[in-house]
């Protein structure tokens, strides 16, 4: 198929972006929608131009490196599922994992990089998105040096608990999330590893100063706040559910009451 | 050996994002328990100008006689007065804070679920307006010719018989009815009481509180105009 | 015949550093004999690391708590997207949980056995040992691995071993292992005892008087060429399993920093020793730049077969039964589908090459779950394998509850890698390599959630004890600085390298010279080797080497943010490491686990491994560019398990 591209060209940090327009000819429908942009450098680069930067690396959807806004969607229209609070957003993926079956022949696609102040952009599609590094830093773990375990049994940890705990580390960091929320808001994410680690009893004794250290840095890094759209949940390529947040936002009024 | 220790020495709930919906959502549900005990107080209005008057007087000697009188309603004024400048100087501040971290908007604009955060904002401002207003109106009297104090219900009366009294109070409470409706539930949300096992118990929670309010609030104006209060 | 296969024998390598004695009782002796630095003396000491995955980010993490200053580097954006990451199965370790008979010594066992009796006895054992200590140390970081009602872990059992003992995070164990030593590494980085350099790739290694001080490194942002100094240099930077150029490893994944470490004199033992995984999604066509693996536990409930004639090209439900092959159970009628790895990948490849592959360009074979249906109900089987049936349509838009999957072996993992002692140092001093840059613990063959355990145990616990020795007896002393004849001199090369690749400015892109290569290598060196094909590449290679030093075309330039340029340079080194590797298969006359030379099989088509001649690890010398490296063998001697031949019929 043939396709009009309208992507966003941006040469560094500094310099002004526009969108440009390229096309592209002879795409499969079996291409995912990075090989259908590595076609296009393909030529760029036999044109003897700049070919289009973007993050990408493990193209099996679990590194988070992906992160486009296609059409408007952060990873693309596959991610399009009902804003409800409690989904488990179904058919959300990254935007290695799109392909481009979902598109017609003709189609107009328009490809800008996240948007957010905390990640600046620093060529074309590609973002910094080290500011998530640092919210996981400032407690995003538990102290554990190594050589210091006791034995792996040694605390039970209950099912549920554990399957919740699970279902929040399973956060790739991709911040589509960020991309997606009208505000710019890192909620999603931060109480992804604010969920997994708190409700392990490993995670128990850094509970309070965890949730504590992360939302101070997550708003130090300039993340707005949460107004609930519901936008997060339905981007997020695994899931994550917008009760996460209520999760968070009750572990830190618990960790304000407990004056820590 | 702990990582880099504080970010920030902690934060407080007024020094962040998460702390000031909490102070949100906490002044939000005081100013919903007034609004409900407001609310019943109009009802009065449908047994004649003896009892609402009466029940209106009675606001000023509750407490008596530990309190002296109106120490009660100041008191309630003072809370509310907190609630309402807190209420909306977070709205604001997050506001704010919300439009800078997203300085540069999409080429490709979708619609999005946005909806609500609009509501609750533009609802927010109307509201604040409403009451600058209603304030006016009906407790100092300075917009209202012809105020009469200590005659609730004459003034009540007068307000909606003029069309610009009642097209301000149903838009108002339309408006109030909305933003009650999210506004409950993400006060929950903020509070961290949701989830998913609740999420049904809590919309249909804030669903009924937005309609009873709404309903009871608007049944004053259209019984004036209908007559069937005069 | 090509120069390049004219390889001299030299000096046999051997491992000085693994005590004698009862194997079980080596890494005691080792950790008590090993020297250790003074915890006031650490944060003298600048350690650096290259590579953020499982044993990259353990070993960061863990230095760094014990006092050393850490300069790390990754070219990804962020630590925690190291490949690692993607690993599906789960993590070995003998804990007997199970009470099912399994212990350290069994694990070790079935290591080495496993390996194709190509992995050295100390170094398994010792794997084994620490096996038990990973798990602890993971459940202590908050690694969410699957659970049972009673709150205790869950394990099972995995790649045909007849006990329980891997511990799984559903099908995301990779991801939660890595996320949990990131973790860990975060909080270095927060407490400042480590430095993290993201999005900046090693390209060259710095070694002055004879050890290892620094590395050269791109910032990938900038793409200013910088120099880092240390005490000791750690790879931790993965397989070349991208030489393929399509394989199951990340896009970016990629050998520069081993092969410049084997330039400047590290030793890369068995580097033909890939593993390809027998259950891919196959390619769709010329466009395609990754391939993505499917468990192999479809193979527990899937039947594999293909049409019986030749060019069927009928839609699968509308051949026949009797006119299906089933040939996994035909051939090995008391394995079946369950073959080992590298037999699964060696027959649909025969098939293949019949003509009798399904799809487009007749490369896969079909995964039938029709039966299974049919037996345990369409639930059961969406309960066990929901979310890969859901991953497989969604790269292939079909509904694999009404079409039989189609599958075809990819490259996944290489057992070769820089040759390293018992300490993990490679042959220059103050080098150590771990995890799956170095080729010590899995022989011919890994075993299925081998890898885990491998990246974990170097980095958490192996690495942290025996770099103490090297540190001890080597005292932070004599600064490196930029300005030292040896460090320009490095640098220079790079940077002249980097603008060669600029200036050419030819016709092809450097995908199309890393595509070239990945398919001689697959039909050269992949799942089959004959002597005449490994020598028809050997004269190939140089070929498209030189070839790609007169056409590349390379935009841009090299102070800015290019990915061309990144790709370019690390095909450059693709382009000699191919090299030995089809000598490496080529020396090698005898099949041994993921290594299946033709002309040494026996008369039912198994691998027959030829101990009287190649029980050794080969360690390559680099001698100059396109120049024959130098051979040196290090014996392996079998104290306690002792070699047989694998049989599955």
């Amino acid at each position: 198929m043939r396709l009009i591209l309208r992507v966003w060209r941006q040469k560094n940090a500094d310099a002004e972006g526009a969108m440009s327009t390229y096309e592209v000819d002879g795409i499969s429908s079996d291409m995912s929608f990075l090989e259908m942009l590595d076609t296009l450098n393909e030529e760029l680069i036999l044109r003897g131009e700049d070919p289009v930067a973007f993050d990408h690396d493990c193209r099996e959807g679990i590194c988070g490196a992906c992160s486009l806004v296609i059409n408007g969607d952060a990873h693309g229209p596959n991610g399009v599922s009902p804003a409800r609070a409690d989904s488990r957003a179904w058919g959300s993926t990254t935007t290695c994992q799109l392909h481009m079956r979902s598109f017609q022949d003709g189609d107009t696609i328009d490809i800008e990089p996240w948007r957010a102040s905390a990640f600046p952009v620093i060529k074309d599609l590609v973002v910094d998105r080290s500011a998530f590094d640092r919210i996981i830093q400032a407690g995003g773990y538990i102290t554990a040096p190594t050589g210091s375990a006791p034995d792996a049994h040694a605390t039970p940890v209950p099912k549920p608990d554990a399957d919740h705990a699970f279902e929040h580390a399973e956060c790739i960091g991709c911040g589509a999330c960020v991309a997606a929320c009208p505000n710019g808001a890192a909620m999603l994410f931060t109480s992804a590893k604010v969920n997994h680690l708190n409700v392990l009893p490993q995670g128990a004794p850094e509970r309070e100063s965890r949730v504590l250290d992360m939302v101070a840095q997550m708003d130090e890094e300039g993340f707005g706040g949460c107004t609930l759209t519901g936008e997060c949940a339905t981007a997020c390529p695994k899931g994550i559910p917008l009760f996460s947040i209520t999760r968070m936002n009750r572990e830190f009024v618990r960790a304000v009451g407990k004056g820590r | 050996m702990r990582g880099g220790g504080r970010a920030t020495g902690g934060p407080t709930l007024w020094g962040s994002t998460v702390g000031k919906k909490t102070v949100m959502a906490v002044s939000g549900l005081i100013m919903l328990l007034y609004l409900v005990v407001h609310m019943i107080g109009n009802l009065k209005i449908f047994f004649g100008p003896g009892e609402f008057d009466h029940y209106a007087h009675w606001l000023r000697t509750v407490g008596e006689p530990f309190m002296h009188y109106g120490w009660t309603l100041w008191l309630v004024r003072v809370v509310l007065v907190v609630a309402v400048v807190a209420h909306a100087t977070s709205a604001y501040q997050l506001s704010r804070r919300d439009i800078k971290a997203r300085p540069t908007g999409y080429v490709h604009k979708k619609r999005r679920a946005s909806y609500a955060t609009r509501t609750m904002r533009w609802g927010g401002i109307i509201l604040g307006l409403f009451l600058v207003w209603h304030l006016l109106d009906l407790t100092t009297g300075t917009v209202h010719s012809g105020f009469r104090p200590g005659h609730p219900y004459q003034n009540v009366v007068d307000t909606f018989s003029t069309w610009y009294g009642n097209v301000i109070y149903l838009l108002a409470m339309l408006a109030l009815g909305l933003h009650v409706r999210h506004g409950f539930w993400s006060a929950a949300q903020s509070l961290g009481v949701g989830s998913r096992t609740r999420d049904r118990l809590l919309k249909t929670t804030a669903n009924v509180l937005a309609l009873v309010l709404t309903v009871g609030f608007v049944s004053v104006p259209v019984a004036v105009m209908t007559e069937v209060v005069s | 015949m090509s120069p390049y296969a004219d390889y001299a024998t030299g000096e046999p390598v051997a491992d000085t550093k693994a005590p004698a004695g009862p194997v079980a009782e080596r890494w005691d002796t080792r950790r008590f004999e090993a020297k250790l630095v003074n915890p006031a003396n650490r944060r003298k000491h600048t350690v650096i690391v290259v590579g953020t995955g499982l044993a990259g980010g353990a070993a960061g993490a863990t230095l760094a708590e014990q006092g050393y200053h850490v300069e790390q580097f990754c070219y990804q954006d962020s630590p925690r997207r190291a490949h690692s990451i993607a690993a599906q199965g789960g993590i070995n370790a003998a804990k007997n949980y199970r009470n099912d008979g399994d212990s350290i010594h069994r694990l070790f066992y079935d290591t080495v056995k496993g390996g194709d009796f190509r992995a050295r006895e100390s170094n398994v054992h010792r794997l084994a040992q620490i096996s038990v200590e990973i798990i602890d140390q993971c459940v202590a970081q908050g690694v969410p691995f699957a659970r049972e009602y009673g709150g205790l872990l869950d394990t099972r059992s995995f790649g045909g071993v007849q006990v329980s003992r891997t511990f799984y995070a559903r099908g995301q164990t990779g991801q939660q292992l890595l996320l949990g030593a990131y973790q860990a590494l975060s909080r270095q980085i927060a407490a400042g005892n480590v430095t993290m350099h993201p999005r900046t790739e090693m390209l060259d290694l710095i070694v002055v008087d004879g050890r290892a001080r620094g590395i050269v490194a791109r910032d990938l942002i900038t793409g200013a060429i910088d120099t880092y100094f240390a005490d000791a240099v750690v790879l931790a930077s993965g397989g070349y399993g991208n030489v393929f150029y399509l394989s199951t490893n990340a896009m970016n994944s990629n050998a520069t920093a081993i092969w410049r470490a084997h330039r400047r004199g590290a030793y890369f033992a068995n580097p033909c020793f890939t593993q390809i995984h027998p259950t891919c999604i196959p390619r769709t066509g010329d466009h395609q730049s990754k391939l993505t693996l499917m468990s192999e536990s479809l193979r527990n409930d899937g039947r594999i077969w293909v049409p019986k004639a030749k060019g069927d090209d009928r839609p699968p439900n509308r051949i026949p039964e009797d006119e299906r092959d089933y040939y996994l159970e035909r051939v090995y009628p008391s394995f079946g589908n369950l073959v080992p790895r590298d037999i699964a990948s060696r027959a649909a490849k025969n098939v293949c090459d019949e003509g009798r592959g399904v799809g487009p360009g007749g490369q896969g074979v079909y995964l039938d779950f029709a039966d299974a249906i049919a037996r345990m109900g369409r639930g059961a089987v969406e309960a066990k394998y929901g979310n890969l049936f859901d991953m497989y349509q969604r790269i292939t838009d079909e509904d694999p509850y009404e079409v039989p999957m189609r599958i075809y072996p990819a490259v996944h993992y290489t057992m070769g890698g820089l040759w390293v002692d018992y300490d993990l140092q490679t042959t220059v001093p103050g080098l150590f390599a771990i995890g799956e840059a170095n080729f010590s613990d899995h022989g011919a063959n890994r075993l299925g959630a081998s890898a885990l355990m491998q990246g974990l145990a170097d980095g958490y616990f192996v690495l942290p004890s025996t770099i103490n020795d090297y540190l001890a007896r080597h005292p932070h002393g004599d600064e490196i600085g930029a300005d030292h004849p040896v460090v320009q001199e490095v640098l220079a090369e790079t940077e002249d390298r980097l603008h060669l690749l600029l200036a050419v400015d030819g016709d092809r892109t450097p995908d199309s010279f890393h595509r070239e290569l990945g398919e001689l290598m697959w039909e050269f060196c992949g799942m089959a080797r004959t002597d005449e094909g490994l020598r028809k590449a050997l004269e190939r290679i140089p070929q498209v080497r030189e070839e790609f030093w007169r056409r590349i075309k390379v935009p841009g330039t090299g102070a800015e943010f290019n990915q061309s340029l990144e790709k370019a340079n690390r095909i450059v080194d693709y382009l000699e490491l191919a090299e030995l590797m089809c000598l490496d298969a080529l020396h090698r006359a005898e099949s041994c686990g993921g290594h299946f030379r033709e002309e040494s099989q026996t008369p039912d088509g198994e691998a027959a491994r030829r101990d009287d001649e190649f029980s050794y690890a080969a360690a390559w010398e680099f001698t100059g560019t396109g120049e024959a490296p130098t051979l040196h063998k290090e014996d392996l001697v079998f104290e306690y398990v002792h070699p047989t031949q694998r049989s599955y019929a």
